[in-house]
């Protein structure tokens, strides 16, 4: 009935101390990261009116390294070891698009047993990608034995992928022309035994984490993104496909030999911080299968590596080329000019996209929802920095 | 949906190749070649061939669509099957970008990459152009081009077109300097706040000792 006014009107009368807080007063700034151990190496500025965020601002670019100007001082080869530094956990990713774009322009054929390692090993460092981003999510939610269990998996797959690559983590094994060397000995039982094994424990994750009470109301119907909503930011990769829309570039647009594989593009309709977490965890199922039928489809012999000219260079064209990475599409433009060197490299990461939804969700939500929704949207700072 | 769009896929491809035969004009048998001869002979045969490759028939009718709305004013490459590039002058892009999302279904920007060209005194702009909503443009991307002079480099926004623009333009500001009319923020995203030469992808921008 009566205004703030009046009453703090009445309340001088009576000789108390009621005062309206300005806006100003009562907002405060928060700002999270770059030193926060869930945020990355990454900041955003909110602003707080009570529980409720009322404002964000994104800072990317505290481990900006100018990788597209790299690009353009060396030759198509020697880019590979430094272009899969901006997410060496998807390593394998990074470059296979970049890998697609130089063939297209300098025009070589990969030979058949090539394409099939090479996905193998892109789906094997999706795992590897996928479930650090688990472990971190677990414990950003609190959840330490879900820090633990994925860190532990981790090795499975990282271990393959020593056996296949030589290297632990930063592998530079997608080459223009296809992979560095074959694969080695008893690598494809191996390989089963583990993603068998690890099929199981992914039973083991579901039980403890996404079907814990705590955790579902954490996550569900909240940082709500629909379908129209998603289209429109742009956003990739489990983001769109938890908003209810099937687009994975392996279906959409197949590349190497994507479309001899039998596969499901895992997608759910609600489009919250629960969906978009669990769409890794339904990728990562739909990987072990597609894992074991590359293994199985893949032919018993063979080059794995078109032969080359020493400074590959192709006419002077422009390429675009996506792969399905961790963290959705992600895109090489590259501008040839005739020369060994690329005249200009342009990558457009899934990071990059997604952060565009944060704000856009954010605002509204309780400070406490803020982890769930941030580290849902599959953002990789240093993957968005370049 | 998936074994919808799978379902497709071989249609598409089949209706293609077997356009040809149907038809048996004088010019056509020169279309299946062109695909088959750009691929193996990479070497020595490459360059004349890429640079006018015949488009598949979905491709064309992408094209026909935009010529048939804009004329003369925009000017359409192709680069390969499923890839279009559409160049337009700088006061046309909007206008373009409207049709393109709302007569054609491209709904959202997947990258926007800037090129600094000394030589003409020009910078490009490109935006990469993708479909979420059309299942049967799932596997293309229009680029959509224009470009703008190095000394005032300023192009409209596309922001008000489409959203998800926002902080790619933001990163070509600051990393080619190109100003983009009406976006709310033309400021540092990426760089480092002390950030004191001129735009690092610009071409005259060296690294230093290199």
């Amino acid at each position: 009935m009566t205004s703030l006014e009046d009453k703090v009107e009445e309340s001088r009368k009576l000789g108390l101390q009621i005062v309206k807080e300005s806006e100003e007063d009562r907002l405060m700034t928060l700002s999270v990261g770059p030193q926060h151990p869930g945020s990355g190496h990454f900041r955003f500025i909110i602003k707080l009116d009570g529980d409720y965020i009322v404002y964000c601002d994104p800072d990317p670019g505290y481990v900006h390294r100018g990788e597209e100007k790299m690009c353009e001082y060396r030759n198509v080869i020697q880019n590979i070891p430094h272009l899969e530094r901006p997410v060496i956990h998807d390593s394998n990713n990074v470059t296979y698009s970049y890998s697609l774009a130089i063939e297209e322009l300098v025009g070589i054929e990969v030979p058949r047993r090539g394409q099939f390692i090479r996905a193998i090993a892109s789906e094997l460092n999706r795992q590897v990608y996928t479930l650090y981003w688990l472990a971190i999510y677990g414990i950003f939610l609190g959840h330490s034995t879900m820090f633990m269990w994925p860190t532990g998996d981790r090795e499975l797959f990282i271990d393959l992928l020593e056996a296949l690559t030589g290297a632990r983590v930063t592998h530079a094994f997608n080459i223009p022309g296809g992979v560095r060397n074959d694969m080695p000995d008893g690598f494809k039982d191996r390989c089963i035994r583990q993603v068998r094994y690890f099929e199981k424990r992914l039973k083991e994750y579901e039980d403890i984490f996404y079907n814990n009470p705590l955790f579902r109301q954490r996550t569900e119907q909240v940082g709500v993104l629909s379908k129209e909503d998603a289209a429109k930011l742009g956003v990739t990769g489990s983001v769109v496909r938890a908003s209810g829309i099937p687009y994975d570039i392996r279906k959409a647009e197949p590349y190497d030999i994507y479309n001899e594989i039998d596969f499901k593009v895992q997608y759910m309709k609600s489009g919250d911080s629960y969906a978009r977490s669990y769409v890794p965890f339904l990728d990562m199922k739909e990987s072990c299968h597609i894992i074991e039928d590359l293994l199985d489809k893949m032919p018993e012999s063979g080059e794995v590596r078109a032969k080359l000219q020493p400074n590959p260079k192709g006419p002077p064209g422009e390429a675009y080329r996506r792969v399905e990475s961790g963290r959705g599409a992600l895109g090489y433009y590259v501008v040839s000019d005739g020369t060994p060197k690329p005249y200009r490299v342009k990558i457009s990461v899934g990071s990059f996209r997604n952060i565009l939804a944060l704000p856009y969700l954010l605002v509204g939500q309780k400070l406490a929802d803020m982890p769930a929704i941030y580290w849902s949207l599959n953002y990789w700072p240093v993957e968005a920095d370049r | 949906m998936s074994s919808e769009k799978k379902q497709e896929k071989p249609a598409k491809a089949a209706n293609s190749s077997s356009k040809p035969s149907t038809t048996a004009k004088p010019p056509v048998p020169a279309r299946p070649t062109a695909p088959v001869a750009a691929k193996p002979p990479a070497p020595a045969a490459a360059p004349p061939v890429k640079k006018e490759p015949e488009p598949p028939a979905f491709e064309k009718g992408l094209a026909d669509q935009i010529r048939k709305k804009f004329g003369e004013s925009t000017r359409i490459l192709f680069i390969r099957p499923l890839r279009i590039k559409v160049q337009v002058d700088p006061k046309d892009i909007v206008e373009v970008a409207t049709f393109l999302r709302d007569s054609m279904g491209f709904d959202h920007a997947e990258s926007v990459a800037g090129t600094d060209y000394p030589k003409d005194n020009q910078i490009e702009v490109i935006y990469h152009l993708g479909s979420y909503t059309r299942d049967d443009l799932a596997a293309h991307v229009i680029a959509l081009a224009t470009r703008t002079t190095r000394d005032d480099a300023h192009l409209p926004t596309l922001i008000n077109v489409y959203k998800s623009v926002e902080y790619h333009e933001r990163e070509t500001f600051e990393m080619l300097g190109v100003y983009f009319d009406g976006h709310p923020r033309n400021d540092r995203f990426l760089l480092p706040e002390d950030w004191a030469d001129i735009p690092p992808l610009r071409k005259d921008f060296r690294i230093k000792g290199r």
